[in-house]
C-alpha cells in the first residue's frame, strides 16, 4: 500500500506503486494524459507523488526501452525532410521531458553506446545538461564544475551588441563594445544561439607570464598598441530625462533657459549648450555639472498671501545636469510624452571608454581579472617570430583552479588563427587536444604552444620558454570610470553635518567604529581627533545654567536663554552630533548640563 | 654575588631576582653578573607596558579576531553518548559572558594514590553517577481508586547498581514528606497521609518521585575513567566540585570543573580567575589559534575585580563602568540616559568613548600627558 500525493497533497493509496507510476508514464508517452505530468515512486518513503504543477524546471531526455532508443534513423530522416518536428516527437513519447523528481526513477545514459537493459532514458547530447551560458564555454568538460559557474556567469556581464536597434533606444546604464569579434574557439551553441549575430568579445594573444609584478593577484597587463588599434573599447550610454510635470493650481515645470532671477540659478556658463527650447542640441560635448535640459519649477509652497504678490512668483531652477564625474557627447534628444500626457524630454549622452587600469576582462573560463598596467607597444616582450601579445596573464592563475580548459582554447585558438579555420569546443564533443598539438607542429610551432621570447625592453632573451595562443576575451561592464571615486571636501547631511554617504552624493568614506578602534590602540589620540572633525562645531556655553547659549551676530552679544545677559559664556568646541544628542535629551525632558572647566 | 642583586632589588621584581640567584652558577665574575643583571633589566623594561597603552582595546582586539576564524562547536568523545564538550565561539561567549548554567558543564576528578594507579577506577566512576528513583523502576502507577502511587522497581537494574528496597525506602522518605511507605518486594507502595488529596497532586507527586537522588553524586550523570599521562583519571558530565572534593579518594588538589560560577563559590575568585583564563585559553589553543596569555589575564582581571565573577554584559562588567555616555554607547541606551537623569549623574568625560562622542582628544596613547607650567604667583 502506497499513499499517492498530487501536488503535495494526499489523495489516496494504491496497492502496487511501481506498476501505478508506470501506467501513467505509459498514458502520457501514449498522448492520452498531458507531457506535463510528471510522476515519482519514493520508494524509501513508499509513496507515489504527481505533479503536474507550474515552476519546475524540466529537461528533455530520449525513452529507452529494452536497451534501444525510441529515436530511430528513421526519425533523425523525417526531421532532416522538416516532416516531423520536435513537438511531434515529445507527442509521440520518443522524447519526454523529466522534472528533478522523476529523474530519480530513471538511469540515463551518457551515449548510445553505453546502453544497456536497465536504462531508461538516453541523453540528448551531454550538452543538453549545461545552460546556455555555461555551453558557450569551450572545453568544458575539462575544468571543475565552479569554474564554468563562474564562467558562465561571467559572460552575463561581457559588452557587446546588447540589441541591434540601440540607436533608438533610451536604455539606461548601456556598454556597447565597439569592435566585436566572433570567437575562433566556438561551441555548437555558438552556432545555435547565432552568436555572430550578437558577439560580445575580441580574439586577442594572450601570453602566460609575469611582468614586473603588476599582473600580480589576478591582475592582467595589456598592450598600449593593441588598445590604440581599438582593443576593449567600448560606448557608454546614459539617457537624462526631464519631465514637465502639473502641480495644483494650474501651475507646472516649464522646460527652457532659465531666466537670471529663477531662484538657484547656476552660471550662464552652465546653460551655454541649450538652445531655445532649452534643451541641448545634439553632438555637443558636456562635462559635469553642464546644464542638459534647462527647466524651471514653480515655487514650492505658496501661501495664500503671497499668491497675489507678483513679485514673490520666483522659480525655482530645476535643470537636470550632467552628473558629478561624468562627460561625454550627447547622441540622441528624444521628445515625446508619457503615460499621464506630461512633456518628456530625453537626452542619451554618449562616452567613449577606452580601456584603462581598472578596467575588467574575462576569459570564458572564470578567469577574471583588473588591468593592472598599460604597456607601451614597444616594452611588450615579443616572440621570436615577432608576436607581440595583446594581454600578458599571469601563470599564478593557473594552478589553483586548475582551469585546463583555459589552456587548450590557447593551443586551440592559435591553431585556428595560424589554420584560418574555426575549432568546435564543444563539452563533450570538442576536436582534440592531440590533433590541435600536431596540426600545431606542422603549422611549424612547438606542440605545446609555447615560444621564445624576448624582454621588450633590453632585447634579452627571456629563460624560460613562453606559452602564447589566442584566445577570445570579454570586457566586462564594471568600469572603473563608474565606480572611481575619492572627496576631500564635499556635501555634507542637513541633519548631522556628517558627510553624505556614496559616490552618487560625491560622499565620504567612513572611518567606521572599527578603524577607530585601530586608532585608540595605537594610542594615536590626537589623529583620531582629527579624523572626527568632519562635523565639529563651536557652541557657546552659559558656564551657569551649562546650557547653549545664543549668539547674536548683529548685536555682537552672546546671551544665554535662562540666565539673561550677565553671565559668563564660554565657546566650546564639539562635535555637531554631540550638540544633536543634547537637543534630542532636552526634546525628552532631559536637563544636559555641562559643567565647564579649565583644562590647565 | 648577594649584594650585587641587592642594588637591582627595587628595579626588577622579586621573582626575577629569585629565580637568577638559582639559576646562575656559584661564583660568576663580576663583570659578567652585571652583564647579565643589566641584560635582564633591559628586557623587563622591554616587556612591560607603556603608560597610556589602550591594554583593553588591544586585548579585545587580539581575542576577537582570531574569534572570527573559529569553527567546529562541539567535540564528541568516543564511544560515549551524551558526552560531548561545548568549544570554540560558543564556549567563549559562555565564559566571558559570565553564565551560571552552563551548556556542558565537566569535571576532572584526578585521584589519590591507589585508585589514580588504575585500582577499582571503573566501580568509583560509577559510583559517582547520580541514580535517581526513575532509573531503576519500571513502571510507575497511579491507583484512582485508593489515590496511591505504585513503584515497580526493575530488579535487575537495582542489582548492577548495588542497591536494595531498603536503599530505596530509606531515600524516598528523607527526601519527601506527607507519604507513607509499604514495601511489597517487587514493587513500593506510597500512601498520601492527608486525606483531602485530589489526583492532580497525586500526579505532581509523583513527578516528584522521579527526581529522588538515590546514590551517587548529584548533578554528575554520566562519567568516563580514561588515563591521561601514566594516571588514571574520571570525567564527568556535569559537575558538582563542593561534594566531590568531599570524597577521599579524589585529589583536592588537581581536580577541576570547567563552572567558573562553582569555583567561585567553593574555592573563592582567585581561583575563579585562573580558571577564566584557563578555559578561555584551552578553547583559543584547541582551535590552533595563538593569543598572548596577557590579553585573556586582563580580561578575566575586569571580570573578576569587583569580587565576584561579572560577565562582559550589559548587566555585568559594562554596568560598572564610571561614564554615562560609555555605558549607553553599549547596548540600551534609553534606559542608562533616563535612569542617569533621575539621579542627575555626572560624567567627568575620563575615559575613551565618551571623548569620542563629543570629539575630544581622548586621554590615551599621545593623549594622555599633558604639559603643565606651574604658574607662580605675582611679588607684590
Amino acid at each position: 500500500m502506497a499513499e499517492v500525493y498530487l501536488n503535495g497533497k494526499f489523495v489516496g493509496t494504491v496497492d502496487n506503486a511501481e506498476d501505478f507510476a508506470g501506467r501513467i508514464r505509459d498514458e502520457r508517452r501514449k498522448g492520452s494524459i498531458s507531457d506535463n505530468i510528471n510522476v515519482y515512486h519514493n520508494e524509501k518513503a513508499n509513496s507515489v507523488e504527481i505533479e503536474c504543477s507550474k515552476g519546475r524546471a524540466r529537461r528533455p531526455l530520449i525513452v529507452v526501452r529494452e536497451g534501444q532508443p525510441l529515436l530511430t534513423e528513421r526519425h533523425i530522416k523525417q526531421l532532416e525532410k522538416n516532416e516531423i518536428s520536435w513537438s511531434d516527437l515529445v507527442k509521440q513519447g520518443v522524447i519526454e521531458y523529466l522534472d528533478a523528481a522523476e529523474e530519480e526513477n530513471t538511469l540515463v545514459a551518457f551515449y548510445e553506446k553505453d546502453l544497456s537493459q536497465e536504462h531508461t532514458h538516453l541523453e540528448i547530447t551531454p550538452l543538453a545538461m549545461l545552460g546556455y551560458c555555461t555551453s558557450l564555454v569551450p572545453y568544458a568538460n575539462f575544468n571543475q564544475s565552479t569554474r564554468l559557474n563562474a564562467g558562465s556567469k561571467n559572460q552575463k556581464q561581457a559588452l557587446g551588441l546588447y540589441a541591434s536597434n540601440f540607436t533608438l533606444r533610451m536604455d539606461m546604464d548601456v556598454n556597447l563594445l565597439q569592435y566585436p569579434q566572433k570567437p575562433i574557439v566556438n561551441t555548437i551553441m555558438h552556432d545555435i544561439s547565432e552568436y555572430e549575430r550578437h558577439p560580445a568579445g575580441q580574439n586577442i594573444v594572450v601570453a602566460v607570464m609575469s611582468y614586473k609584478g603588476y599582473n600580480m593577484e589576478d591582475a592582467i597587463i595589456l598592450n598600449k598598441g593593441s588598445i590604440d588599434r581599438g582593443l576593449g573599447r567600448s560606448t557608454y550610454y546614459r539617457p537624462s530625462i526631464a519631465e514637465e510635470l502639473r502641480y495644483s493650481g494650474g501651475l507646472m515645470d516649464e522646460v527652457c533657459t532659465p531666466d537670471k532671477d529663477v531662484k538657484g540659478y547656476r552660471s550662464e556658463k552652465d546653460y551655454r549648450y541649450l538652445e531655445d527650447d532649452g534643451i541641448i542640441y545634439p553632438e555637443a560635448s558636456v562635462n559635469e555639472g553642464d546644464v542638459v535640459i534647462g527647466k524651471t519649477s514653480p515655487p514650492r509652497f505658496l501661501s495664500s498671501m503671497e499668491e497675489y504678490n507678483l513679485a514673490a512668483s520666483t522659480r525655482r531652477e530645476s535643470s537636470v545636469t550632467v552628473r558629478h564625474g561624468e562627460k561625454g557627447v550627447v547622441d540622441f534628444v528624444l521628445l515625446t510624452e508619457n503615460e499621464e500626457g506630461n512633456r518628456l524630454m530625453q537626452v542619451r549622452i554618449r562616452d567613449e571608454r577606452i580601456p584603462e587600469i581598472g578596467d575588467k576582462f574575462t576569459s570564458r573560463h572564470g578567469q577574471k581579472g583588473v588591468v593592472g598596467l598599460i604597456v607601451n607597444e614597444a616594452d611588450m616582450p615579443f616572440s621570436a617570430s615577432g608576436i607581440i601579445p595583446d594581454l600578458i596573464f599571469s601563470p599564478h592563475g593557473i594552478p589553483s583552479r586548475m582551469t585546463i580548459s583555459h589552456l587548450i582554447e590557447m593551443v586551440a585558438g592559435k591553431v585556428g588563427a595560424l589554420s584560418g579555420r574555426y575549432i568546435n569546443g564543444t563539452a563533450f564533443d570538442v576536436e582534440p587536444e592531440e590533433k590541435l598539438r600536431n596540426e600545431l607542429k606542422s603549422l611549424g610551432f612547438r606542440e605545446n604552444g609555447v615560444e621564445t621570447f624576448y624582454n621588450g625592453e633590453t632585447g634579452e632573451q627571456l629563460e624560460a620558454k613562453i606559452f602564447v595562443g589566442n584566445m577570445y576575451y570579454l570586457k566586462l561592464k564594471h568600469l572603473v570610470a563608474n565606480k572611481i571615486h575619492s572627496r576631500a571636501r564635499g556635501p555634507i547631511q542637513l541633519l548631522t553635518r556628517q558627510p553624505t554617504e556614496g559616490r552618487a552624493k560625491e560622499g565620504g568614506l567612513r572611518l567606521g567604529e572599527m578603524e577607530k578602534d585601530t586608532f585608540v590602540a595605537h594610542g594615536a589620540s590626537l589623529l583620531l581627533k582629527e579624523r572626527f572633525d568632519s562635523d565639529k562645531t563651536v557652541v557657546p556655553i552659559c558656564e551657569s545654567c551649562g546650557v547653549i547659549a545664543i549668539r547674536d551676530e548683529f548685536k555682537d552679544k552672546s546671551y544665554c536663554p535662562i540666565c539673561g545677559e550677565n553671565v559668563e559664556i564660554s565657546n566650546i568646541e564639539m562635535s555637531y552630533a554631540f550638540k544633536l544628542i543634547l537637543d534630542e535629551f532636552k526634546s525628552l525632558g532631559i536637563y544636559p548640563k555641562l559643567q565647564l572647566r579649565s583644562k590647565y | 654575588m648577594d649584594k650585587m642583586l641587592k642594588e637591582y632589588e627595587d628595579k626588577l621584581p622579586k621573582k626575577i631576582i629569585e629565580d637568577l640567584r638559582l639559576n646562575l652558577q656559584k661564583g660568576v665574575a663580576q663583570n659578567k653578573l652585571r652583564k647579565i643583571l643589566d641584560t635582564t633589566l633591559g628586557e623587563y623594561q622591554k616587556a612591560k607596558v607603556h603608560p597610556g597603552e589602550s591594554v583593553g582595546l588591544v586585548a579585545a582586539e587580539s581575542i576577537g579576531e582570531p574569534g572570527t576564524q573559529m569553527t567546529l562547536n562541539t567535540f564528541h568523545f568516543a564511544g560515549v553518548a551524551e558526552m560531548n564538550v561545548t568549544l570554540g565561539l560558543p564556549r567563549i561567549i559562555e565564559i566571558l559572558d559570565g553564565r551560571k548554567e552552563l551548556d556542558t558543564p565537566m569535571m576532572e576528578i584526578y585521584l589519590k594514590k591507589p585508585y589514580s594507579q588504575g585500582k577499582d577506577v571503573r566501580e568509583l566512576a560509577l559510583s559517582l553517577k547520580e541514580t535517581k528513583l526513575d532509573e531503576i523502576t519500571s513502571e510507575f502507577l497511579i491507583n484512582l481508586v485508593d489515590l496511591t502511587i505504585e513503584i515497580n522497581l526493575n530488579r535487575e537494574k537495582m542489582k548492577e547498581i548495588g542497591l536494595t528496597n531498603a536503599h530505596v525506602i530509606n531515600a524516598i522518605s528523607k527526601q519527601t514528606k506527607g507519604f507513607t511507605i509499604k514495601d511489597n518486594k517487587e514493587s513500593i507502595t506510597l500512601k498520601s497521609r492527608s486525606k483531602e488529596e485530589n489526583l492532580n497532586d497525586i500526579y505532581k507527586a509523583k513527578e516528584k518521585f522521579k527526581e529522588v537522588h538515590l546514590k551517587g553524586i548529584k548533578g554528575i550523570y554520566q562519567v568516563l575513567p580514561v588515563r591521561r599521562d601514566e594516571e588514571y583519571i574520571i570525567i564527568t558530565a556535569g559537575s558538582n566540585l563542593a561534594d566531590v572534593l568531599q570524597l577521599p579518594e579524589a585529589d583536592a588538589y588537581k581536580t577541576t570543573t570547567n563552572n567558573i560560577f562553582e569555583i567561585e563559590q567553593v574555592l573563592g575568585i582567585e581561583a575563579a580567575r585562573q580558571a577564566i583564563i584557563n578555559e578561555v585559553f584551552k578553547v583559543i589553543e584547541s582551535q590552533g589559534l595563538n593569543v598572548d596569555v596577557r590579553h585573556i589575564m586582563l580580561v578575566a582581571d575586569t571580570m573578576c575585580i569587583s569580587g565576584s565573577v561579572k560577565g562582559i554584559t550589559r548587566y555585568g562588567v559594562v554596568s560598572e563602568k564610571a561614564s554615562v555616555l560609555a555605558r549607553a554607547s553599549f547596548e540600551t541606551p534609553i534606559k542608562h540616559i533616563i535612569n542617569a537623569a533621575l539621579v542627575g549623574e555626572v560624567d567627568e568625560l575620563n575615559s575613551v568613548v565618551e571623548n569620542v562622542m563629543i570629539n575630544q582628544p581622548v586621554p590615551v596613547g599621545t593623549g594622555l600627558p599633558d604639559l603643565v607650567t606651574r604658574v607662580k604667583a605675582k611679588d607684590k
